[in-house]
């Protein structure tokens, strides 16, 4: 008997919809939030992630309304983020029936944000995401990977292994890891920057951004020591299927959860 | 009865995390439940909910002041059937670890301890995600499920797997054993979250409200 890995599907959601984009420009239109969501979830995925990739950047809170509707169709764990700007924003996705709050940009601008959302709702309530960089080994940057905000258009010259664990330290319960370099590209995820936080941290890691194949979930799982694979575009486009990528990571040793 | 047709089910809020989740499973699968903040709800319903998601110091100081401590035990003691989850059943026990040590409700004999585990075995804190239970013995809740399921998880603290008085099921984790549902008379409760389970974790709530 072992915990299983998990596989996460991510909805990107803008205008209502499911969008996909690579590194984070030049959006097309997947689907309807609600159904791609039960269609997931009778698929056998074991998590779903909700981001509202346009609130931050239009000032609004994250939509609540489709948070509920998501909500009321799925049993299984169920993060959102973005527009999350406070603990009462926090409390509000909670209310309307997320479970995890994922917080970003937010909590690399205000640190405190994770401390105070772990005080109020438990630790398992607080996901960071981070989006980390390639970039040469410096004194400020040690690990050659750096923290970027606003979709990698901004670094903020902050070290990623170093900020894996100060938000670990000040309280969040998960790290949902997004490699810029490798979003979107379908070609693998960044194992060396996965195992790096993975093993740095007692608190699991959700690896995102470069999912292709099953072989690139077993890589990122295996070598990657990550807790969980976030993919999107592999079942988006209907190239595979939740409980397809599932069997083959389990054939290949790698224990996932099949729906029996 | 059965169906859930005619039946109230109380979920106690005690503004402990969320339990948004377990109302909305509750009435996907027709239970005509209520989430109240207010002891006589939880007299006149027929059946009991106390969820939990949090810690135990703020959950057992909010429980004290709505008065919810008092409405569960008598609850328990009027033989209300009565599902605690996670948090809600670690809270049933004499004592937590968290924060320090917490006293609890003590409905049920022992500890709720943290998970520790060597450096070096790098394992992973909370038990986060999905894991099966090995039940040990038959129970109205905890049937017509498959074999080798895997239910929902997320806890740092755990309680013994070693009470045969009270164990229903059982999990391991990282070598550790721990008790993952309690039965007890009129008392079942989880470690995990069927509300968050998939579709067994909604057979065992459809089996609590025909229990």
């Amino acid at each position: 008997m072992m915990l299983s890995k998990r596989l996460i599907v991510c909805l990107d959601v803008r205008d209502k919809k499911v969008t996909k984009g690579i590194k984070f420009k030049g959006n097309i239109d997947i689907g309807d939030p609600v159904e791609l969501a039960k269609q997931y979830y009778d698929d056998g995925v074991d998590e779903l992630v909700f981001y509202d990739i346009t609130a931050s950047a239009e000032g609004r809170p994250i939509d609540i309304e489709m948070v509920e509707d998501v909500a009321q169709n799925i049993f299984i764990p169920f993060s959102v983020g973005g527009g999350i700007r406070s603990v009462e924003d926090m409390r509000r996705a909670l209310l309307a029936g997320a479970e995890k709050i994922s917080v970003n940009s937010l909590a690399v601008k205000n640190p405190e944000i994770i401390r105070e959302g772990a005080k109020a709702f438990g630790r398992q309530c607080v996901v960071l995401g981070m989006d980390a960089k390639k970039v040469s080994v410096s004194y400020a940057i040690p690990s050659g990977y750096e923290i970027v905000i606003q979709g990698g258009r901004k670094p903020m010259g902050i070290d990623a292994l170093a900020w894996a664990k100060q938000a670990e330290e000040l309280g969040a319960g998960e790290i949902c890891l997004n490699s810029i370099d490798a979003d979107g590209t379908k070609q693998g995820y960044e194992l060396n920057l996965t195992r790096m936080i993975s093993e740095a941290v007692s608190i699991p890691v959700i690896a995102s951004g470069g999912g292709g194949t099953c072989d690139h979930v077993v890589d990122v799982l295996g070598k990657g020591k990550a807790d969980a694979a976030l993919i999107a575009s592999m079942v988006h486009y209907g190239d595979y299927t939740c409980s397809g990528i599932k069997e083959y990571v389990s054939s290949k040793g790698i224990k996932m959860r099949q729906i029996v | 009865m059965g169906g859930g047709v005619d039946i109230v089910i109380a979920i106690i809020d005690y503004e402990a995390g969320n339990l948004r989740s377990v109302e909305l499973a509750l009435k996907h699968i027709g239970a005509d439940c209520i989430v109240t903040q207010d002891p006589e709800v939880i007299k006149s319903a027929d059946k009991v909910i106390f969820p939990g998601v949090g810690a135990a110091e703020s959950c057992m100081e909010n429980l004290k002041r709505f008065r919810m401590d008092k409405a569960l035990v008598d609850a328990l003691e009027s033989n209300k059937k009565v599902l605690a989850i996670c948090v809600g059943m670690q809270l049933l026990f004499e004592k937590s670890m968290e924060d320090g040590g917490v006293d609890c409700l003590g409905v049920l004999k022992g500890t709720v301890e943290h998970f520790e585990f060597p450096n070096e075995e790098r394992v992973k804190i909370p038990h986060m995600g999905w894991n099966e239970v090995d039940f040990v013995t038959p129970h109205p809740v905890f049937k017509n499920i498959p074999p080798s399921s895997e239910y929902y998880f997320v806890h740092s603290y755990y309680v013994e797997g070693n009470d045969i008085e009270i164990l229903a099921g059982k999990t391991e984790y990282a070598g550790k054993v721990f008790t993952s549902a309690i039965a007890r008379d009129n008392l079942a409760a989880t470690q995990f979250h069927p509300e968050k389970s998939g579709k067994v974790g909604l057979q065992i709530l459809k089996n609590f409200l025909d229990w």
